[in-house]
């Protein structure tokens, strides 16, 4: 079962850490922690009419949390707030057993968390964090 | 040592159902002995009303059970009477009780002293109560190992000073409070004090006269009780000063549209019906564990936390939380792998059929204290044996595999 959770790829997208770091001047940002582990995410965007232009992101957690952050941070540029809602509960989707969006073909990689439901929260932490980083930038 | 293991284990009917799991998460949640499993059990098919209302023989023997169940705890405490003992949903309703009760009668200003070792439960309710009441809430620091630092007793507990609510024993490093000095402390500037021992219970009976507490709370499905039950020990004299907290049935001596009188302790703060079959369930898990080998089941269970201790120590990258010695401490050890967070040492450990707790354990002050944001906990209970340890080890070297 961890052999499947724990596979190379999910590994090597966590280490990957894309978009891992922070933004100079950034648009937006949030601070989202779990309640359940104590993981913490940080998120930064910059944005251009709505859309991010660029986004950065710090993880203190776990590797999933890490390699949903990572995904975040491959695919995340262009989307808009609503997007990143449909997308969050896409994500949400996956994980209770519908298939992955299209155009995020690695969160196929995140499957056999399924039957482990208090781990979903690590995978959608970092997603959960982007929209509240957009929101904020909505209010501000 | 004339201790069993497997012996002690055979009295835990999930254990025996499971005959592979490594079960570490003792901390947490003991195993449900017999003892209690067949009390409830009895209690129900033959015995189940509600309590202190009925004049049937049903219900009087539901009285007797759950009032029996009370004279059981007074037994595991070396209490003095019947009226100290409330009973509760657990450690955390027990505390918030008090929290309530007691801590609704103080004005702003005063002060509540906590230590950083707190589990969430001894550390939220006064945090509510700060921001309710305007009290003023001091923490007492710890030794860099992680022990309540009695070093800053004198200049924590001042003369405002109304109450200290401190742990017996952390859920995180096992490490035992020295209590004397500090309820010596306490009673110097007039203040109670409250210990949540919800982790020393299920390592042997508590002797709460002698312990100089005014409170003492715990949960019995630490102690290899039913979920759902804990207890409030309160001194009388302290407790007869206390309102309630909840109202309701039960918990009244008049009811009138004017006003109000309460019952005496300790049903004055049991209002509702109470966990009836749950307490008779901890009476028989206490009852039953007042008989045990002690002595030896201490020697046994740190036995086993010395050979984590010393398995874990040759591993590289390790992080150890808390005082490397087992001296005054439960066996329970928690620790960090570099590089491998604690929910996926552990999701591997599972795999390996052990299981145990990672993550900050409800005491983020004391994980902030450390530097960590969670660690992996191994706590033992005199079931557990060698084999669970080396479950463990093997588990985590499997972890290092395929995530250092």
């Amino acid at each position: 079962m961890s052999a499947d959770l724990y596979q190379q790829a999910l590994v090597d997208l966590a280490r990957a850490a894309h978009g891992a770091g922070t933004l100079a001047a950034p648009d937006g940002s949030a601070l989202r922690d779990s309640p359940l582990c104590g993981d913490r995410v940080r998120m930064q965007v910059a944005l251009d009419a709505g859309r991010i232009m660029a986004l950065a992101h710090d993880v203190k957690g776990c590797l999933l949390c890490q390699a949903a952050a990572s995904l975040v941070g491959l695919h995340g540029a262009g989307l808009n707030a609503e997007e990143v809602k449909a997308l969050r509960g896409q994500v949400a989707a996956t994980l209770a057993g519908g298939a992955p969006p299209p155009g995020w073909p690695e969160l196929s990689l995140f499957e056999p968390v399924r039957p482990h439901r208090n781990r979903h929260g690590c995978v959608l932490l970092p997603f959960e964090t982007l929209l509240a980083a957009l929101d904020s930038q909505t209010r501000a | 040592m004339s201790f069993s293991a497997a012996k002690w284990r055979g009295h835990f009917p999930l254990l025996a159902a499971h005959h592979d799991l490594h079960y570490l998460d003792n901390a947490a949640t003991g195993q449900l002995c017999e003892a209690a499993l067949d009390a409830v059990t009895s209690h129900e098919l033959l015995h189940r009303a509600n309590v202190l209302r009925g004049t049937y023989r049903l219900a009087e023997q539901a009285d007797a059970a759950y009032e029996n169940a009370r004279r059981q705890v007074v037994a595991y405490l070396n209490a003095a009477s019947t009226e100290e003992v409330v009973f509760t949903s657990g450690t955390t309703a027990s505390i918030n009780l008090v929290a309530h009760a007691f801590g609704d009668g103080l004005k702003p200003g005063d002060e509540v002293v906590l230590s950083l070792a707190e589990h969430h439960s001894n550390f939220v309710p006064w945090q509510m109560l700060r921001d309710r009441r305007g009290v003023v809430l001091r923490i007492l620091p710890l030794t860099a190992d992680g022990r309540i630092d009695m070093a800053h007793l004198g200049e924590t507990l001042t003369p405002r000073c109304r109450l200290v609510a401190v742990t017996h024993a952390s859920n995180v490093t096992g490490a035992v409070t020295d209590l004397a000095p500090l309820i010596a402390a306490a009673h110097a500037v007039g203040a109670r004090v409250l210990v949540d021992g919800a982790q020393a219970v299920q390592h042997g009976p508590v002797f709460v006269a002698s312990l100089g507490a005014d409170f003492y709370a715990f949960s019995g499905h630490k102690a290899f009780g039913p979920t759902g039950v804990g207890v409030l020990w309160g001194k009388a004299e302290a407790l007869e000063k206390l309102p309630p907290f909840l109202g309701g049935g039960g918990m009244i001596g008049r009811v009138s549209v004017a006003e109000t009188t309460w019952a005496p302790p300790p049903r004055r703060f049991e209002a509702g019906t109470p966990p009836i079959a749950q307490a008779v369930g901890l009476g028989a898990a206490l009852d039953w564990l007042r008989t045990q080998p002690w002595e030896d089941m201490h020697a046994h269970t740190t036995h086993l936390a010395q050979r984590l201790s010393d398995g874990l120590a040759v591993l590289p990258g390790l992080i150890f939380l808390g005082p490397r010695d087992l001296k005054n401490r439960l066996p329970i050890v928690s620790f960090n792998l570099a590089g491998i967070h604690p929910h996926d040492a552990c999701q591997i450990l599972d795999e390996h059929g052990v299981a145990v707790r990672g993550g900050h354990h409800c005491a983020q002050p004391l994980m902030d204290f450390f530097g960590v944001p969670g660690a992996v906990r191994a706590s033992f209970a005199p079931y557990n044996d060698e084999a669970d340890v080396d479950a463990l080890l093997a588990g985590l070297k499997d972890a290092m595999r395929k995530l250092g």
